[in-house]
Protein backbone atom coordinates (compact mmCIF):
# COMPACT_ATOMS: atom_id res chain seq x y z
CA UNK A 1 0.00 0.00 0.00
CA UNK A 2 3.06 2.25 -0.11
CA UNK A 3 1.98 3.58 -3.32
CA UNK A 4 -1.07 4.97 -1.31
CA UNK A 5 1.21 6.94 1.13
CA UNK A 6 1.33 11.12 0.93
CA UNK A 7 2.82 13.79 2.66
CA UNK A 8 1.00 15.18 5.92
CA UNK A 9 -1.82 16.98 5.04
CA UNK A 10 0.08 19.87 6.71
CA UNK A 11 2.31 19.92 3.88
CA UNK A 12 -0.45 19.98 0.91
CA UNK A 13 -2.08 22.76 2.57
CA UNK A 14 1.36 24.73 2.90
CA UNK A 15 1.54 24.11 -0.36
CA UNK A 16 -1.83 25.00 -1.59
CA UNK A 17 -1.47 28.09 1.11
CA UNK A 18 1.60 29.07 -1.22
CA UNK A 19 0.42 28.66 -4.35
CA UNK A 20 -2.36 31.29 -3.34
CA UNK A 21 -0.55 33.39 -2.07
CA UNK A 22 1.76 33.69 -5.30
CA UNK A 23 -1.12 34.39 -7.46
CA UNK A 24 -2.41 37.40 -4.73
CA UNK A 25 1.30 38.41 -5.14
CA UNK A 26 0.79 38.80 -8.71
CA UNK A 27 -2.59 39.97 -9.13
CA UNK A 28 -2.23 42.44 -6.82
CA UNK A 29 1.27 43.52 -9.23
CA UNK A 30 -0.91 43.41 -12.52
CA UNK A 31 1.00 40.53 -14.31
CA UNK A 32 -0.97 38.19 -15.96
CA UNK A 33 -1.13 34.39 -14.87
CA UNK A 34 -0.34 32.55 -18.49
CA UNK A 35 -0.40 28.34 -19.86
CA UNK A 36 1.46 27.61 -22.49
CA UNK A 37 2.64 24.16 -24.24
CA UNK A 38 4.18 21.49 -22.05
CA UNK A 39 4.46 19.32 -25.44
CA UNK A 40 6.89 20.99 -28.45
CA UNK A 41 8.28 20.01 -31.58
CA UNK A 42 11.54 22.13 -30.19
CA UNK A 43 13.24 20.96 -27.39
CA UNK A 44 15.77 23.31 -25.24
CA UNK A 45 19.84 23.01 -27.19
CA UNK A 46 21.84 23.24 -23.22
CA UNK A 47 23.94 20.01 -23.18
CA UNK A 48 23.33 19.33 -19.65
CA UNK A 49 19.66 19.22 -19.89
CA UNK A 50 18.00 16.47 -20.96
CA UNK A 51 14.75 16.39 -22.35
CA UNK A 52 12.14 13.83 -22.32
CA UNK A 53 11.31 12.72 -25.33
CA UNK A 54 7.79 11.63 -26.87
CA UNK A 55 5.61 11.04 -29.88
CA UNK A 56 2.36 12.26 -31.29
CA UNK A 57 0.08 9.48 -33.54
CA UNK A 58 -2.79 11.09 -33.86
CA UNK A 59 -4.48 13.07 -36.55
CA UNK A 60 -3.41 16.59 -37.81
CA UNK A 61 -0.32 18.42 -38.94
CA UNK A 62 1.75 17.17 -35.79
CA UNK A 63 1.55 13.54 -36.82
CA UNK A 64 3.88 11.03 -36.18
CA UNK A 65 6.20 13.71 -34.96
CA UNK A 66 8.84 13.32 -32.10
CA UNK A 67 7.43 15.76 -29.39
CA UNK A 68 9.87 16.68 -26.21
CA UNK A 69 8.48 18.01 -22.93
CA UNK A 70 9.62 21.04 -21.74
CA UNK A 71 12.36 21.84 -19.47
CA UNK A 72 10.88 25.23 -18.78
CA UNK A 73 8.30 27.25 -20.04
CA UNK A 74 10.64 30.00 -20.95
CA UNK A 75 10.42 29.79 -25.18
CA UNK A 76 6.49 30.29 -25.35
CA UNK A 77 6.63 32.78 -22.53
CA UNK A 78 8.50 34.58 -24.38
CA UNK A 79 6.70 34.63 -27.58
CA UNK A 80 3.56 35.94 -26.01
CA UNK A 81 5.96 38.45 -24.57
CA UNK A 82 7.12 39.82 -28.08
CA UNK A 83 3.16 39.29 -29.42
CA UNK A 84 2.75 42.30 -26.51
CA UNK A 85 1.18 40.48 -23.80
CA UNK A 86 3.20 42.61 -20.73
CA UNK A 87 4.55 41.21 -17.70
CA UNK A 88 3.36 37.20 -17.50
CA UNK A 89 3.66 34.49 -15.18
CA UNK A 90 3.10 30.72 -14.88
CA UNK A 91 3.18 27.97 -12.60
CA UNK A 92 4.08 25.30 -14.77
CA UNK A 93 4.97 21.66 -14.16
CA UNK A 94 8.41 20.77 -15.97
CA UNK A 95 10.22 17.45 -16.94
CA UNK A 96 14.00 16.35 -17.19
CA UNK A 97 15.67 13.65 -17.75
CA UNK A 98 18.36 12.40 -15.55
CA UNK A 99 17.64 14.58 -12.89
CA UNK A 100 17.16 12.90 -9.52
CA UNK A 101 18.64 13.49 -5.85
CA UNK A 102 17.51 14.71 -2.70
CA UNK A 103 17.51 18.05 -4.27
CA UNK A 104 16.30 17.34 -7.67
CA UNK A 105 12.80 15.47 -8.62
CA UNK A 106 12.97 15.01 -12.39
CA UNK A 107 9.50 16.36 -12.65
CA UNK A 108 8.95 19.36 -10.59
CA UNK A 109 6.89 23.06 -10.46
CA UNK A 110 8.28 26.15 -11.75
CA UNK A 111 7.19 29.60 -10.60
CA UNK A 112 8.13 31.70 -13.99
CA UNK A 113 7.97 35.57 -14.36
CA UNK A 114 8.96 38.02 -16.57
CA UNK A 115 8.66 42.06 -16.36
CA UNK A 116 8.74 43.88 -19.21
CA UNK A 117 10.66 47.24 -18.65
CA UNK A 118 13.05 45.40 -15.65
CA UNK A 119 16.68 44.88 -15.55
CA UNK A 120 17.60 41.70 -13.36
CA UNK A 121 19.04 44.10 -11.05
CA UNK A 122 15.47 45.34 -10.69
CA UNK A 123 13.91 41.50 -11.00
CA UNK A 124 16.18 40.45 -7.97
CA UNK A 125 14.12 42.81 -5.76
CA UNK A 126 10.58 41.90 -6.93
CA UNK A 127 12.19 38.01 -5.99
CA UNK A 128 13.04 39.54 -2.51
CA UNK A 129 9.88 40.67 -2.21
CA UNK A 130 8.11 37.46 -2.86
CA UNK A 131 10.34 35.30 -1.35
CA UNK A 132 10.17 37.46 1.69
CA UNK A 133 6.25 37.69 1.81
CA UNK A 134 6.02 33.18 1.09
CA UNK A 135 8.45 32.55 4.06
CA UNK A 136 7.12 34.98 6.69
CA UNK A 137 6.05 33.47 9.65
CA UNK A 138 7.50 30.11 8.12
CA UNK A 139 11.51 30.75 8.10
CA UNK A 140 12.94 33.69 9.77
CA UNK A 141 15.20 35.25 7.35
CA UNK A 142 18.49 38.13 7.92
CA UNK A 143 19.04 41.00 5.27
CA UNK A 144 19.46 39.93 2.03
CA UNK A 145 23.45 39.00 0.29
CA UNK A 146 24.24 39.94 -2.74
CA UNK A 147 27.67 39.03 -4.42
CA UNK A 148 28.77 38.82 -7.93
CA UNK A 149 29.93 35.51 -9.35
CA UNK A 150 33.63 37.62 -9.25
CA UNK A 151 33.21 38.66 -5.76
CA UNK A 152 32.22 34.84 -4.74
CA UNK A 153 35.06 32.91 -6.77
CA UNK A 154 37.39 35.67 -5.17
CA UNK A 155 36.41 35.38 -1.63
CA UNK A 156 36.84 31.82 -1.57
CA UNK A 157 39.65 31.09 -3.65
CA UNK A 158 41.45 34.44 -4.61
CA UNK A 159 40.69 33.52 -8.09
CA UNK A 160 39.30 35.58 -10.77
CA UNK A 161 36.63 33.74 -12.83
CA UNK A 162 36.10 35.73 -15.76
CA UNK A 163 40.20 35.14 -16.26
CA UNK A 164 41.56 32.20 -14.32
CA UNK A 165 42.83 29.35 -16.38
CA UNK A 166 42.07 25.37 -16.22
CA UNK A 167 45.27 25.04 -14.83
CA UNK A 168 44.30 27.63 -11.40
CA UNK A 169 41.42 26.19 -11.48
CA UNK A 170 42.64 22.33 -10.66
CA UNK A 171 44.98 23.68 -8.16
CA UNK A 172 42.44 25.22 -6.08
CA UNK A 173 40.77 21.87 -6.57
CA UNK A 174 43.38 20.20 -5.42
CA UNK A 175 44.17 22.64 -2.33
CA UNK A 176 40.91 21.99 -1.27
CA UNK A 177 40.99 17.91 -1.41
CA UNK A 178 38.28 17.63 -4.38
CA UNK A 179 38.89 14.10 -6.14
CA UNK A 180 39.22 15.23 -9.50
CA UNK A 181 36.41 13.69 -12.11
CA UNK A 182 37.70 11.94 -14.79
CA UNK A 183 37.29 12.86 -18.33
CA UNK A 184 37.57 16.69 -17.22
CA UNK A 185 38.29 19.03 -20.13
CA UNK A 186 41.23 20.42 -20.48
CA UNK A 187 40.21 23.53 -22.41
CA UNK A 188 36.72 24.74 -21.07
CA UNK A 189 37.12 26.56 -17.45
CA UNK A 190 33.18 25.73 -17.02
CA UNK A 191 33.04 22.41 -15.42
CA UNK A 192 35.71 23.03 -13.11
CA UNK A 193 34.16 26.43 -11.93
CA UNK A 194 31.00 24.26 -10.88
CA UNK A 195 32.80 21.54 -9.67
CA UNK A 196 34.26 23.85 -7.48
CA UNK A 197 31.09 25.57 -7.11
CA UNK A 198 28.87 22.85 -6.19
CA UNK A 199 31.48 21.08 -3.48
CA UNK A 200 32.49 24.29 -1.92
CA UNK A 201 30.68 27.46 -2.24
CA UNK A 202 26.95 26.44 -2.58
CA UNK A 203 26.70 25.03 0.62
CA UNK A 204 27.41 28.00 2.50
CA UNK A 205 25.01 30.40 0.32
CA UNK A 206 22.62 32.09 1.91
CA UNK A 207 22.73 30.43 5.65
CA UNK A 208 19.50 32.00 7.25
CA UNK A 209 19.32 34.58 4.69
CA UNK A 210 18.36 34.89 0.81
CA UNK A 211 21.54 35.28 -1.36
CA UNK A 212 21.59 36.41 -4.70
CA UNK A 213 24.53 35.82 -6.80
CA UNK A 214 24.85 37.68 -10.34
CA UNK A 215 26.81 38.73 -13.45
CA UNK A 216 28.13 35.43 -14.49
CA UNK A 217 30.50 34.83 -16.98
CA UNK A 218 29.30 34.84 -20.67
CA UNK A 219 29.95 31.13 -21.26
CA UNK A 220 27.44 30.44 -18.46
CA UNK A 221 24.76 33.28 -19.50
CA UNK A 222 22.20 30.99 -21.05
CA UNK A 223 19.47 33.07 -22.44
CA UNK A 224 21.01 36.27 -20.68
CA UNK A 225 22.39 39.49 -22.47
CA UNK A 226 25.98 40.25 -22.02
CA UNK A 227 26.97 43.40 -19.96
CA UNK A 228 27.26 46.14 -22.95
CA UNK A 229 30.72 47.54 -21.75
CA UNK A 230 31.83 44.15 -20.45
CA UNK A 231 31.16 41.13 -22.39
CA UNK A 232 32.91 38.86 -20.19
CA UNK A 233 30.41 39.18 -18.56
CA UNK A 234 26.20 37.51 -18.66
CA UNK A 235 23.67 39.76 -16.47
CA UNK A 236 22.46 36.55 -15.18
CA UNK A 237 22.00 35.54 -11.78
CA UNK A 238 20.97 32.96 -9.34
CA UNK A 239 19.51 32.85 -5.78
CA UNK A 240 20.30 30.68 -3.22
CA UNK A 241 18.73 30.22 0.28
CA UNK A 242 20.40 27.75 3.15
CA UNK A 243 22.84 26.66 0.28
CA UNK A 244 20.17 25.65 -1.93
CA UNK A 245 19.43 27.11 -5.32
CA UNK A 246 16.29 28.45 -5.46
CA UNK A 247 15.86 31.01 -8.44
CA UNK A 248 17.81 31.49 -11.59
CA UNK A 249 17.30 34.87 -13.38
CA UNK A 250 18.42 36.98 -16.76
CA UNK A 251 18.19 39.92 -18.06
CA UNK A 252 16.72 38.31 -21.13
CA UNK A 253 18.34 38.13 -24.66
CA UNK A 254 16.59 40.01 -27.27
CA UNK A 255 18.83 39.56 -30.39
CA UNK A 256 18.03 37.01 -32.41
CA UNK A 257 21.05 36.55 -34.44
CA UNK A 258 23.20 36.16 -31.07
CA UNK A 259 20.26 33.60 -29.87
CA UNK A 260 20.61 31.65 -32.85
CA UNK A 261 24.51 31.37 -32.64
CA UNK A 262 24.44 30.06 -28.92
CA UNK A 263 21.49 27.67 -29.47
CA UNK A 264 23.95 26.46 -32.73
CA UNK A 265 27.21 26.76 -30.37
CA UNK A 266 25.18 24.38 -27.94
CA UNK A 267 24.24 22.05 -30.57
CA UNK A 268 27.70 21.69 -31.42
CA UNK A 269 28.74 21.13 -27.93
CA UNK A 270 26.81 18.17 -27.55
CA UNK A 271 27.28 16.68 -30.85
CA UNK A 272 31.51 16.73 -29.62
CA UNK A 273 29.86 15.24 -26.30
CA UNK A 274 28.04 12.02 -28.54
CA UNK A 275 24.63 13.77 -27.26
CA UNK A 276 21.52 14.18 -29.20
CA UNK A 277 21.23 17.37 -31.79
CA UNK A 278 17.93 19.22 -30.47
CA UNK A 279 15.43 21.11 -33.27
CA UNK A 280 15.93 24.64 -32.26
CA UNK A 281 12.78 26.51 -31.32
CA UNK A 282 12.35 28.69 -34.88
CA UNK A 283 9.08 30.07 -33.53
CA UNK A 284 11.13 31.88 -30.63
CA UNK A 285 14.11 32.97 -32.81
CA UNK A 286 11.21 34.52 -35.05
CA UNK A 287 9.51 35.90 -31.99
CA UNK A 288 12.46 37.49 -31.22
CA UNK A 289 13.22 38.89 -35.07
CA UNK A 290 10.52 40.89 -34.65
CA UNK A 291 11.36 42.32 -31.46
CA UNK A 292 11.10 41.30 -27.93
CA UNK A 293 10.22 44.40 -25.04
CA UNK A 294 13.12 44.91 -22.80
CA UNK A 295 12.45 42.44 -19.90
CA UNK A 296 14.05 40.39 -17.07
CA UNK A 297 12.66 36.89 -16.27
CA UNK A 298 13.16 34.15 -13.25
CA UNK A 299 12.12 30.70 -13.19
CA UNK A 300 11.86 29.39 -9.23
CA UNK A 301 11.59 26.17 -7.76
CA UNK A 302 8.39 25.97 -6.02
CA UNK A 303 9.23 22.32 -4.98
CA UNK A 304 12.48 24.06 -2.94
CA UNK A 305 10.87 26.61 -2.04
CA UNK A 306 7.85 24.35 -0.36
CA UNK A 307 10.66 22.41 1.41
CA UNK A 308 12.56 25.14 2.85
CA UNK A 309 9.13 26.78 4.15
CA UNK A 310 8.82 23.70 5.83
CA UNK A 311 12.05 23.40 7.55
CA UNK A 312 12.36 19.64 5.44
CA UNK A 313 15.30 18.51 3.82
CA UNK A 314 14.02 16.47 0.84
CA UNK A 315 12.12 17.20 -2.19
CA UNK A 316 10.39 13.85 -1.58
CA UNK A 317 8.99 15.22 1.50
CA UNK A 318 6.96 18.00 0.13
CA UNK A 319 5.59 16.46 -3.14
CA UNK A 320 2.41 14.42 -2.91
CA UNK A 321 3.98 11.59 -4.60
CA UNK A 322 8.07 11.66 -5.80
CA UNK A 323 9.31 10.21 -8.84
CA UNK A 324 10.07 6.85 -7.50
CA UNK A 325 6.15 6.07 -6.36
CA UNK A 326 4.50 8.19 -9.36
CA UNK B 1 33.07 -7.14 -16.20
CA UNK B 2 30.05 -4.75 -16.76
CA UNK B 3 29.92 -0.75 -16.63
CA UNK B 4 28.16 0.93 -14.46
CA UNK B 5 26.81 4.88 -15.68
CA UNK B 6 26.49 6.96 -12.18
CA UNK B 7 22.79 6.69 -12.80
CA UNK B 8 23.18 2.99 -11.40
CA UNK B 9 25.16 3.67 -8.48
CA UNK B 10 23.56 3.11 -5.70
CA UNK B 11 24.36 1.20 -1.95
CA UNK B 12 26.29 -2.15 -2.34
CA UNK B 13 27.49 -1.86 -6.00
CA UNK B 14 30.98 -2.96 -6.60
CA UNK B 15 33.09 -0.86 -8.87
CA UNK B 16 36.75 -0.55 -9.69
CA UNK B 17 38.85 2.18 -8.80
CA UNK B 18 42.50 3.03 -9.29
CA UNK B 19 42.92 -0.85 -9.43
CA UNK B 20 40.69 -1.42 -6.12
CA UNK B 21 37.47 -2.92 -5.59
CA UNK B 22 35.16 -0.74 -3.67
CA UNK B 23 31.34 -0.89 -2.45
CA UNK B 24 28.92 1.85 -3.20
CA UNK B 25 28.00 3.77 0.02
CA UNK B 26 26.17 6.58 -0.41
CA UNK B 27 25.62 8.73 -3.59
CA UNK B 28 24.53 12.12 -4.15
CA UNK B 29 23.80 14.18 -7.21
CA UNK B 30 24.46 17.71 -7.36
CA UNK B 31 23.77 19.91 -9.68
CA UNK B 32 24.79 23.83 -10.19
CA UNK B 33 21.58 25.78 -11.60
CA UNK B 34 23.00 25.61 -14.73
CA UNK B 35 25.83 23.65 -15.81
CA UNK B 36 27.64 20.22 -15.17
CA UNK B 37 26.09 18.13 -12.79
CA UNK B 38 28.11 15.51 -10.77
CA UNK B 39 27.72 12.64 -8.58
CA UNK B 40 29.29 12.79 -5.01
CA UNK B 41 29.92 9.37 -3.86
CA UNK B 42 30.85 7.99 -0.53
CA UNK B 43 32.96 4.71 -1.64
CA UNK B 44 34.46 1.56 0.67
CA UNK B 45 37.39 0.03 -0.01
CA UNK B 46 37.30 -3.64 0.01
CA UNK B 47 40.55 -3.89 0.66
CA UNK B 48 41.33 -1.61 3.56
CA UNK B 49 37.77 -0.34 4.80
CA UNK B 50 38.18 2.94 4.42
CA UNK B 51 35.62 5.23 3.01
CA UNK B 52 36.75 7.71 0.84
CA UNK B 53 34.44 10.60 -1.13
CA UNK B 54 34.75 10.62 -5.06
CA UNK B 55 33.17 12.43 -7.59
CA UNK B 56 32.31 11.81 -11.28
CA UNK B 57 30.66 13.77 -13.71
CA UNK B 58 27.02 12.32 -13.98
CA UNK B 59 26.18 10.15 -16.48
CA UNK B 60 30.28 8.73 -16.36
CA UNK B 61 31.05 4.83 -16.37
CA UNK B 62 32.50 3.04 -14.19
CA UNK B 63 34.07 -0.60 -14.35
CA UNK B 64 31.95 -2.38 -12.36
CA UNK B 65 34.20 -5.29 -9.77
CA UNK B 66 33.84 -8.93 -9.88
CA UNK B 67 33.11 -9.03 -6.27
CA UNK B 68 30.68 -11.79 -4.72
CA UNK B 69 29.52 -13.15 -1.09
CA UNK B 70 29.54 -17.17 -1.22
CA UNK B 71 29.05 -19.26 1.30
CA UNK B 72 31.91 -21.87 1.72
CA UNK B 73 32.83 -24.25 3.80
CA UNK B 74 36.45 -24.06 6.22
CA UNK B 75 38.43 -26.82 5.38
CA UNK B 76 42.53 -26.51 7.17
CA UNK B 77 45.12 -24.19 7.88
CA UNK B 78 48.54 -24.81 6.47
CA UNK B 79 50.52 -22.44 8.90
CA UNK B 80 50.18 -19.54 6.13
CA UNK B 81 46.76 -19.94 4.05
CA UNK B 82 43.09 -20.94 5.17
CA UNK B 83 41.95 -23.33 2.80
CA UNK B 84 38.27 -23.30 1.87
CA UNK B 85 36.13 -25.48 -0.63
CA UNK B 86 32.59 -24.96 -2.30
CA UNK B 87 30.06 -27.26 -0.84
CA UNK B 88 28.76 -27.77 -4.08
CA UNK B 89 31.39 -27.77 -6.62
CA UNK B 90 34.31 -29.02 -4.46
CA UNK B 91 36.09 -26.37 -5.54
CA UNK B 92 38.92 -25.46 -3.49
CA UNK B 93 40.38 -21.25 -2.44
CA UNK B 94 42.66 -20.07 -0.19
CA UNK B 95 42.56 -16.88 1.68
CA UNK B 96 45.79 -15.07 3.14
CA UNK B 97 46.39 -13.64 6.91
CA UNK B 98 44.74 -9.94 5.67
CA UNK B 99 41.88 -11.30 4.20
CA UNK B 100 40.72 -13.76 7.05
CA UNK B 101 41.88 -11.23 9.26
CA UNK B 102 39.82 -11.42 12.79
CA UNK B 103 38.09 -14.34 11.83
CA UNK B 104 40.93 -16.44 12.26
CA UNK B 105 40.18 -17.41 15.92
CA UNK B 106 36.94 -18.51 14.94
CA UNK B 107 37.34 -21.05 12.25
CA UNK B 108 36.89 -24.34 13.41
CA UNK B 109 36.88 -26.83 10.86
CA UNK B 110 33.95 -27.32 8.75
CA UNK B 111 32.33 -24.33 9.25
CA UNK B 112 29.98 -22.42 6.65
CA UNK B 113 31.51 -18.95 6.27
CA UNK B 114 30.79 -16.24 4.48
CA UNK B 115 33.60 -15.47 1.76
CA UNK B 116 33.80 -12.21 -0.29
CA UNK B 117 36.11 -12.90 -3.20
CA UNK B 118 37.08 -10.57 -5.74
CA UNK B 119 38.16 -11.97 -9.46
CA UNK B 120 37.87 -15.56 -7.61
CA UNK B 121 39.93 -14.40 -4.64
CA UNK B 122 38.99 -13.84 -0.88
CA UNK B 123 39.21 -10.74 -0.27
CA UNK B 124 37.70 -11.19 3.16
CA UNK B 125 36.36 -14.13 5.34
CA UNK B 126 33.01 -13.43 7.92
CA UNK B 127 33.02 -16.65 10.73
CA UNK B 128 29.79 -17.50 11.39
CA UNK B 129 27.70 -15.80 13.76
CA UNK B 130 27.80 -18.43 16.01
CA UNK B 131 30.29 -20.76 17.25
CA UNK B 132 30.06 -23.92 19.60
CA UNK B 133 33.42 -24.88 20.81
CA UNK B 134 34.84 -26.56 23.47
CA UNK B 135 36.72 -24.96 26.74
CA UNK B 136 40.31 -25.71 26.75
CA UNK B 137 41.36 -24.25 29.49
CA UNK B 138 39.43 -21.81 32.79
CA UNK B 139 40.10 -20.99 36.28
CA UNK B 140 38.11 -23.70 38.07
CA UNK B 141 35.06 -21.54 39.31
CA UNK B 142 33.04 -21.50 42.31
CA UNK B 143 30.58 -24.40 42.55
CA UNK B 144 27.04 -22.98 43.08
CA UNK B 145 27.22 -19.76 41.40
CA UNK B 146 24.55 -19.57 38.72
CA UNK B 147 24.26 -16.00 38.75
CA UNK B 148 26.74 -15.09 35.67
CA UNK B 149 27.79 -12.01 37.20
CA UNK B 150 31.44 -11.04 36.87
CA UNK B 151 32.63 -13.99 34.76
CA UNK B 152 36.59 -15.20 34.20
CA UNK B 153 38.50 -15.74 30.79
CA UNK B 154 38.13 -19.22 29.05
CA UNK B 155 40.30 -20.28 26.29
CA UNK B 156 38.77 -22.48 23.47
CA UNK B 157 39.91 -24.83 21.07
CA UNK B 158 40.50 -22.44 18.30
CA UNK B 159 42.66 -20.19 20.86
CA UNK B 160 39.65 -17.17 21.18
CA UNK B 161 39.63 -16.04 24.66
CA UNK B 162 35.97 -15.04 25.65
CA UNK B 163 34.99 -14.16 29.10
CA UNK B 164 32.48 -17.17 30.66
CA UNK B 165 30.25 -17.34 33.87
CA UNK B 166 32.11 -18.68 36.68
CA UNK B 167 29.53 -22.05 36.60
CA UNK B 168 30.96 -23.00 33.52
CA UNK B 169 34.12 -25.57 33.22
CA UNK B 170 36.52 -26.61 31.06
CA UNK B 171 36.11 -29.15 28.98
CA UNK B 172 32.46 -27.82 28.49
CA UNK B 173 30.67 -26.74 24.84
CA UNK B 174 29.43 -23.16 24.66
CA UNK B 175 28.20 -20.92 22.06
CA UNK B 176 29.56 -17.68 20.65
CA UNK B 177 28.48 -15.04 18.99
CA UNK B 178 31.39 -14.16 16.67
CA UNK B 179 30.42 -10.35 16.12
CA UNK B 180 30.99 -9.59 19.96
CA UNK B 181 32.73 -11.99 21.32
CA UNK B 182 30.44 -13.12 23.85
CA UNK B 183 29.77 -16.00 25.67
CA UNK B 184 25.94 -16.54 24.88
CA UNK B 185 25.24 -20.40 26.69
CA UNK B 186 26.27 -23.82 27.58
CA UNK B 187 25.22 -26.56 24.89
CA UNK B 188 24.45 -29.79 26.23
CA UNK B 189 26.20 -32.54 24.00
Amino acid sequence: MSGYKHPASGILRLRAELLAQIRAFFAAREVLEVETPMLSAAATTDPHLTSFVTAYSGPGPRHAQTLYLHTSPEFPMKRLLAAGSGCIYQIARVFRDGEAGRRHNPEFTLLEWYRVGFDHHQLMQEVTDLVTELLADRLPLAEPEWLSYQDMFERQFGLNPHQATVAQLVIATEKRRISIPPGMPKENVDPWLDLLLTHCIEPGLGQGRLCFVYDYPASQAALARLQPDNPLVGERFELYLNGIELANGFHELGDAVEQRHRFTAENAARQAQGLPVMPIDENLLMALAEGLPDCAGVALGFDRLVMLAAGKETLAEVLAFPFDRA
Amino acid sequence: MATYSTNEFKGGLKIMLDGDPYTVVENEFVKPGKGQAFNRVKVRNLKTGRVIERTFKSGDTVEGADVVDVELQYLYNDGEYWHFMDPQSFEQVTADAAAVSDAAKWLKEEAICQVTLWNGVPLSVAAPNFVIMTIIETDPGLRGDTSGGGGKPATLETGAVVRVPLFVQSGEVIKVDTRTGEYVSRVKE
